[in-house]
């Protein structure tokens, strides 16, 4: 890299991975971490700077958990304009589920999504298929997907029911260090369910999805990860019971991760009001003694990382019939935001662990070498925001394809003011 | 893409003012001397799902007060051929439409329709959700017999689960103070049908419920709906069917009503459907002076 050194100069360095809080100059060069010093010990000459003042300075923020449509459906989004919004948001690396068309259960898969022709904006970690197609039936080549660049395995949205091939799944993941991550719903319970189980789903006429539908696939596979010695990580929590279950496994050295989405932090099934479809997700927005389990949970350590679950559909798949509009909300460009507003702001949870939840937390869950960090050799990926910066989000502008989120017009405290990738700003706000 | 059009789309929207307005003029409704309020007016039945009472019921509605009526149904047209929901809507707007009376298959179609089309939407009956008329006749049936709703115990005997129109009914029913007790197998009256309104409890034993009762409302049971529940169909018309000895319980001015259409021998013995209790003829002619009262009331003002 001949790029010249950027000094990221003024702000409140915040690395949950050194302990550091306390307002500190960075200095990015070659695409890694060269130093952290005082202010003002660094002099500009010679150098871009980019003024942080009144800002924290984050390690980039990973994403666990995204859809990036790409290969099959790029009505929807593709891998550049999904990882633009990934930048706008303050997310620095995305890991991108397989449910594409073609399914991403192959070599060729993987390496073409990581392909320089799909102009990521940011890093992208593919999630490959834990099983062919999907289907639950016959493993996929883990090592040789590993070998490719997926750095977890997930039938994500199809979840593996068969305990013997979870079980194979997990011992599978063991042997290669590889996390088998679940999307834990017991499909046979929750068939032509579109919301969550309660007086709302009983109100408009909607059938139910039950909590133990999550949280019975949560126990089976703790119980299956403890035998196998594997890392299972639970996608997207939604239900008291399941954080419970993976509070235990961790108590008892299991090695279980949990990531948690801003809406399943936020909203709870209420807010589906009258058929709002942008409030319709799988799992769906539970009730509010959920929510406040979820808030729980991610203050006293259950939760490893926010996850987005961003979801793009075109308006022809969400402006439909309830029960018929497809599950799922965009959510990169609005993550960060949610997260101050709602957890800092009002829940009073310390920036530190809103920052470890989205950079050092995720890169520990997946094991990403030199990210989340920005200990010196670190990759130069930063995230600049401001903590009090007030700003409504217009969906209309949205970098996504896609514009099928229940937060346009919503008013946030905190706000994206820079990201850089690789010692390159590739968002400015 | 505001609705800016008087629609009716369940009974939750609606306030009690409202309510008294529309059986107000149903009541001065005669459908064998109507005024011809909506003569040029076109009414667009939309109906995704099959019916025949409410289908017939709101087209000699709109007849009988001078609009023409067009029955579209899914069967017939380019719903069938895939067509969108809004794009539907539209198609029958631009093509002239005062009025979309809907009936469809799944919950909140009617809702996501208002959202998108400045014509009035009404609500024919939305999946499991909501069949606002219905109600409403519902209770012109029961003021004409009780004149008031307030206070008065309604028992709701059935599948409430799977019955808009023991939402519908119940909502309104709790607007004016009644009493609702929802009554079935949990199966079928689970415990968080109690929240749908204040005033309402969930009961699985029509012998207490039927207590004191003002009102006898029983429901369709359909018996594949059964199937894979707890309760076998033997099971249920030992414990759930209306039949005389229990209607001894209910007070003894108490009327039965049935929405239709009555599966004979289930949910209600025949002595019962045909007894001088029984409103059910009364509800279908009800049905016609409502329907009136609301295209009317839709109407007055649009365009």
């Amino acid at each position: 890299m001949s790029m010249e050194p950027l000094l990221v100069a003024g702000g409140r360095v915040i690395d949950p991975s050194s302990g550091i809080d306390r307002d500190m100059d960075v200095l990015l060069r070659d695409g890694r971490v060269a130093e952290l010093t005082a202010p003002g010990v660094l002099k500009p000459q010679g150098r871009a700077v980019l003024p942080a003042k009144g800002c924290i300075v984050a390690p980039g923020l990973i994403d666990l958990h995204v859809h990036l449509r790409e290969p099959g459906q790029s009505h929807k989004e593709t891998i550049a304009t999904g990882t633009a919004c990934a930048a706008a948001g303050g997310f620095t690396a995305v890991c991108a589920m397989p449910n594409t068309s073609p399914v991403n259960d192959s070599v060729e898969i993987t390496r073409w999504m990581q392909a320089p022709e799909r102009e990521a904006m940011v890093r992208l970690f593919p999630i490959a298929a834990a099983t062919v197609g999907s289907l639950g039936e016959k493993l996929t080549d883990y090592a040789a997907l590993q070998k490719a660049g997926a750095v977890a395995v997930s039938d994500d949205g199809r979840p593996i029911l068969e305990d013997a091939i979870m079980h194979d799944a997990l011992r599978l993941g063991a042997r290669l260090k590889l996390p088998v991550v679940q999307h834990a719903e017991d499909t046979h319970r929750t068939a032509g369910c579109s919301m969550n189980l309660g007086p709302t789903s009983f109100r408009l006429g909607l059938r139910g999805m039950p909590n133990a539908a999550e949280s019975d696939i949560v126990r089976r596979d703790v119980a299956l990860a403890r035998e196998t010695g594997a890392h299972i990580h639970v996608a997207h929590i939604s239900t008291t019971e399941a954080m419970e279950a993976v509070r235990q496994a961790k108590k008892s050295g299991i090695h279980a991760t949990a990531e948690i989405t801003p809406h399943h932090f936020t909203l709870i099934d209420e807010n589906v009001g009258e058929f709002d479809s942008h409030c319709k997700m799988n799992p769906p927005l539970r009730s509010a003694a959920d929510r406040d389990a979820m808030i729980a949970g991610i203050a006293d350590g259950t939760i490893d990382a926010i996850a987005t679950d961003h979801a793009p559909h075109a308006f022809h798949e969400k402006q439909v019939e309830f029960e018929r509009a497809s599950f799922g909300i965009i959510g990169l460009e609005t993550a960060l935001p949610i997260a101050i507003t709602v957890l800092h702001h009002h829940f009073k949870l310390p920036l530190w662990r809103i920052v470890e939840l989205l950079s050092s937390g995720p890169a520990r869950v997946f094991g990403l070498e030199g990210l989340g960090t920005l200990a010196p050799g670190a990759h130069a990926d930063v995230t600049i925001f401001d903590p009090a910066k007030k700003w409504t989000y217009d969906a209309s502008h949205s970098r996504s394809k896609s514009r099928n989120t229940p937060y346009d017009g919503w008013s946030f405290t905190g706000k994206v003011i820079a990201t850089i990738v690789a010692g390159r700003v590739v968002y400015e706000g | 893409m505001k609705p800016r059009a008087r629609s009716l789309l369940g009974t939750d929207q609606l306030t009690v003012s409202e309510i008294e307005a529309v059986l107000k003029l149903a009541r001065r409704m005669d459908p064998k001397r109507p005024p011809q309020l909506l003569r040029g007016k076109r009414v667009v039945l939309l109906f995704y799902e099959p019916s025949t009472r409410t289908r017939t019921s709101f087209e000699f509605a709109a007849k009988a007060l001078g609009a023409t009526t067009t029955l579209i149904t899914a069967a017939s047209s380019s719903i069938e051929k895939g067509e969108s929901l809004i794009d539907t809507g539209w198609t029958v707007t631009s093509l002239g439409a005062d009025v979309i009376v809907m009936r469809h298959p799944n919950s909140g179609a009617p809702y996501l329709l208002s959202r998108f089309i400045p014509v009035p939407i009404v609500n024919a009956g939305d999946g499991l959700h909501q069949h606002p008329s219905q109600a409403l006749l519902d209770a012109l049936t029961i003021t004409n017999h009780k004149k008031r709703l307030k206070g008065l115990r309604v028992v709701i005997v059935g599948d409430v689960f799977h019955s808009r129109v023991a939402r519908s009914n119940a909502i309104l029913l709790s607007k004016f103070g009644a009493e609702v007790i929802f009554c079935g197998p949990p199966d079928l009256v689970p415990d968080a049908s109690a929240t749908i309104a204040p005033g309402v409890i969930a009961c699985h034993d029509l012998d207490a419920a039927l207590r004191d009762a003002d009102v006898v409302m029983s429901l369709r049971i359909q018996k594949e709906r059964l199937a894979g529940k707890q309760i076998g169909l033997e099971e249920y018309i030992a414990k759930f069917q209306v039949t005389p000895q229990r209607m001894k319980r209910a007070k003894p001015d108490a009327i039965v009503m049935h929405p239709g259409p009555i599966v004979r021998g289930l949910e209600l013995a025949n002595e019962v459907a045909d007894g001088a209790q029984s409103c059910v003829h009364e509800q279908v002619a009800n049905g016609v002076k409502t329907r009136m009262a609301i295209l009317a009331s839709v109407l007055k003002g649009a365009r």
